[in-house]
């Protein structure tokens, strides 16, 4: 009776011994727990990623494999006017709409960090373009800028500033300045409250020194506030650039990409390519497309905007 | 002699009928002459449809499973989703092998994916020789090298819907029949303050009516029978050349309309003439006991078909839905079954006069359904299946045609030269360029 148990014993003891230097190595352990993250990344990112990149690469279309042919999609949208047009409007969206947002979202974020009555309630308050889904807020912005039954045609007519309606969804111009001004109003929320947040960890001693040694609330600003927003300022505009970037539902909802394209961004032309249109192949090299933008401003925020020599007020 | 599967599977239904007298095959109902289907054992189906635009269709089709349900035992879940989904969720079906068993689809979906779809040529062909034959632009949608790829089960007429009191007080005593005089009545109208308006937004259904319309009937073509790309036409050139025309006195914005626009500002009131379904009709008829401004306006509409242009005939694309199933189905007998069941009389009879004039009947024997004469401004939607030229004309069906439709090819090109982006031939030859695209010149 007493071989069996001699031969199991050493055996369990060498693998208690493995399991308690595995549970003391640093490197092991972080493995070990990294690995559900990276499972989930590889799953849920590295894949579709992979396989969108992929199709890029294919002839692909609806219920038909595709085989590979190549960067033939890639050469077809460089011809193509459409496309280019996409790119145009996406750029013009995003920079227009995140330029608009970071300015008033820190301006609401500047003026919501006062002490003001009812102060909880204006920044509950403030977050509700944010809650709303888009769908519904863009369904909202589809009447506000409808060409017959527009309410803001309709007041200034009222009012007398105008004599015809505004064809907001009619005309190029209009068109991409509305649904800029729709994407605003729905990110201002995002961007003040974060900078609110930020705004809240800069110690007010700081401002207090400042104001000892005769600083104007302009300098206040420039040399306390900015300088130690910009970490946040980084992160908060990556991320509504990305949005702003990628955004589909207002477009879809408002215009389809019309009047004649004149609105169409990349994920919008990506989705009317490859899924109403059938080219998978086709539409996955417009969403891949859109990639290098991505990365870029990224990069810009990661390597720009946290330098510390940017956030000093320095230059390169 | 040669057995056909047709007539293996008739005499197995015979024999089954006879010798095991099962409840599917004894039900009155369901015991059609000619040809059954078994559901298989356990079976449950799931289908997608598009959200109704007529009350009555939803309540009739439902109606009409439900007694099927109750005649199988085959429990059937319908769905549904808005009309433009439908696409994308059949196109992800297909591509994934896993949705719904069966679904309504739209346009030339079925050839998109041919391969994943439940030959049904049987059914089709049954369905055709008993009730007096299918029409022929329904039929080509849903059929590819000589077999049903899916059952075509409704066209959705699109008509001109128009306020007779205005058109006669802008001089007209009827409604032109062809081109040249809608655009005198339109200019009349216009200058009485009651213009009309015609979708050239990124409408799927009425925008691309309209386009299709003003291209067909000025005898212009997206391409050959071969698939070659001729838009870039002196036909095209006139068509163009007159949407610039009408457009002049349209109500300003129509370039941003998207399907629901000229509904809603018909039914305001601002517009004089559309071009729609029944469905702005109904609408007013539907609401007018509650809303007295409704009820005026349901006695003063009328209905009646798109004038014809230099070509001589009436030319129109409308929207044909096809009933489809999935290969990956586990009960293609069942999904046969419930198709079978709803495409016979009674149930495709009441439901096409449930559907109010806005589903129009594919097979010739229900053409006399009693809903087109009910009301006089059905008439116009009538014979919407027997009329409709399908997308691509003259070219085969496919990926290449829809993809063209999808990307608004057509719409884009009426859009750019009407609001002045383009010169007519600027935008002709963008159009041969996009549809050159998909047509792999």
């Amino acid at each position: 009776m007493a071989v069996p148990s001699a031969a199991v014993q050493p055996r369990s003891s060498i693998l208690s011994r493995s399991l308690s230097a595995l549970s003391e190595s640093r490197n092991a352990l972080g493995f070990g727990f990294m690995l559900p993250a990276a499972a989930l990344l590889l799953v849920f990112l590295t894949y579709p990623l992979g396989l969108g990149v992929w199709l890029g690469f294919t002839d692909t279309r609806i219920g038909r494999p595709g085989i590979f042919i190549g960067i033939e999609n890639y050469q077809y949208l460089w011809d193509d006017a459409v496309f280019w047009l996409s790119v145009f409007n996406t750029l013009l969206y995003t920079i227009s709409a995140s330029i608009l947002k970071f300015v008033l979202g820190l301006w609401l974020a500047l003026i919501l960090n006062q002490n003001l009555p009812f102060k909880s309630f204006f920044r509950a308050i403030v977050l509700l373009p944010w809650v709303v889904p888009t769908v519904l807020s863009a369904i909202a912005f589809w009447w506000i800028y409808d060409s017959q039954f527009s309410i803001l045609s309709w007041a200034l007519m009222e009012m007398g500033l105008i004599d015809h309606r505004i064809n907001f969804l009619g005309d190029p111009e209009n068109a991409r300045a509305s649904v800029i001004a729709a994407n605003v109003w729905r990110g201002i929320p995002f961007v003040a409250i974060t900078l609110l947040a930020g705004l809240q960890t800069i110690p007010q001693s700081l401002y207090e020194a400042a104001t000892l040694d005769g600083a104007s609330r302009w300098q206040l600003f420039r040399y306390v506030t900015l300088p130690l927003l910009t970490p946040i300022i980084a992160i908060t505009m990556t991320f509504s650039v990305l949005f702003t970037f990628t955004d589909f539902q207002l477009i879809y909802v408002l215009t389809r990409g019309g009047p004649v394209n004149a609105t169409h961004l990349m994920a919008t032309l990506s989705f009317q390519r490859g899924i109403s249109g059938g080219q998978l192949g086709e539409g996955a090299a417009i969403a891949v497309a859109m990639i290098p933008f991505l990365l870029a401003a990224i990069l810009f925020s990661y390597f720009g905007l946290q330098r510390r020599k940017w956030q000093q007020g320095g230059g390169d | 002699m040669k057995f056909t599967r047709r007539d293996v599977i008739r005499t197995t239904a015979g024999a089954a009928a006879g010798v095991l007298g099962s409840r599917f095959v004894s039900s009155p109902a369901l015991a059609q002459e000619g040809l059954t289907y078994k559901p298989e054992d356990g079976a449950k189906l799931r289908m997608l449809r598009w959200s109704p635009f007529v009350q009555g269709d939803e309540d009739q089709w439902l109606a009409n499973t439900k007694r099927f349900t109750e005649a199988t035992g085959v429990e059937v879940r319908v769905d549904k989703e808005s009309w433009e989904d439908i696409r994308p969720k059949a196109a992800v079906a297909a591509n994934v092998g896993s949705g719904p068993d069966l679904m309504l689809v739209w346009f030339d979906d079925p050839h998109q994916y041919p391969d994943k779809l439940h030959d049904v040529t049987e059914l089709g062909e049954y369905l055709g020789s008993k009730y007096g034959g299918w029409h022929d632009g329904p039929k080509q949608y849903a059929t590819r090298e000589g077999k049903f790829l899916g059952l075509p089960l409704a066209t959705i007429g699109n008509a001109i819907v128009y306020r007779e009191s205005w058109v006669k007080e802008a001089g007209f005593s009827e409604f032109p029949k062809d081109t040249a005089g809608l655009l005198e009545l339109c200019k009349a109208l216009q200058a009485k303050g009651h213009p009309a308006g015609f979708t050239h937004g990124h409408g799927v259904g009425d925008g691309n009516n309209y386009a299709h319309w003003l291209l067909w009937s000025h005898g212009g073509q997206m391409v050959d029978e071969s698939g070659k790309v001729t838009i870039n036409s002196p036909e095209t050139l006139k068509a163009i050349e007159y949407a610039q025309e009408l457009y002049k006195t349209f109500i300003p914005g129509t370039e941003s309309w998207l399907d629901v626009n000229n509904n809603r500002a018909f039914l305001a009131g601002e517009l004089s003439v559309i071009a729609n379904g029944i469905s702005a009709y109904n609408t007013a008829k539907i609401n007018k006991d509650n809303d007295p401004k409704l009820a005026e306006m349901a006695k003063d509409i009328r209905t009646t078909n798109l004038p014809i242009g230099p070509v001589g005939k009436s030319v129109e694309l409308f929207q044909v839905t096809t009933a489809v199933i999935f290969d990956y189905t586990p009960y293609p007998n069942a999904a046969k079954a419930y198709l079978q069941f709803m495409f016979e009389e009674p149930q495709m009879a009441q439901w096409v006069t449930s559907s109010a004039g806005y589903c129009c009947q594919t097979l010739k024997a229900f053409d006399n359904n009693p809903v087109w004469t009910a009301d006089p401004n059905n008439a116009a939607y009538a014979k919407a299946s027997a009329t409709l030229r399908p997308n691509g004309f003259a070219g085969p069906l496919g990926y290449a045609s829809a993809a063209t439709m999808a990307d608004y090819v057509l719409v884009d090109m009426f859009a750019k030269a009407v609001t002045g982006q383009a010169t007519p031939q600027e935008a002709m030859e963008e159009a041969e360029k996009r549809a050159n695209r998909y047509y792999r010149v």
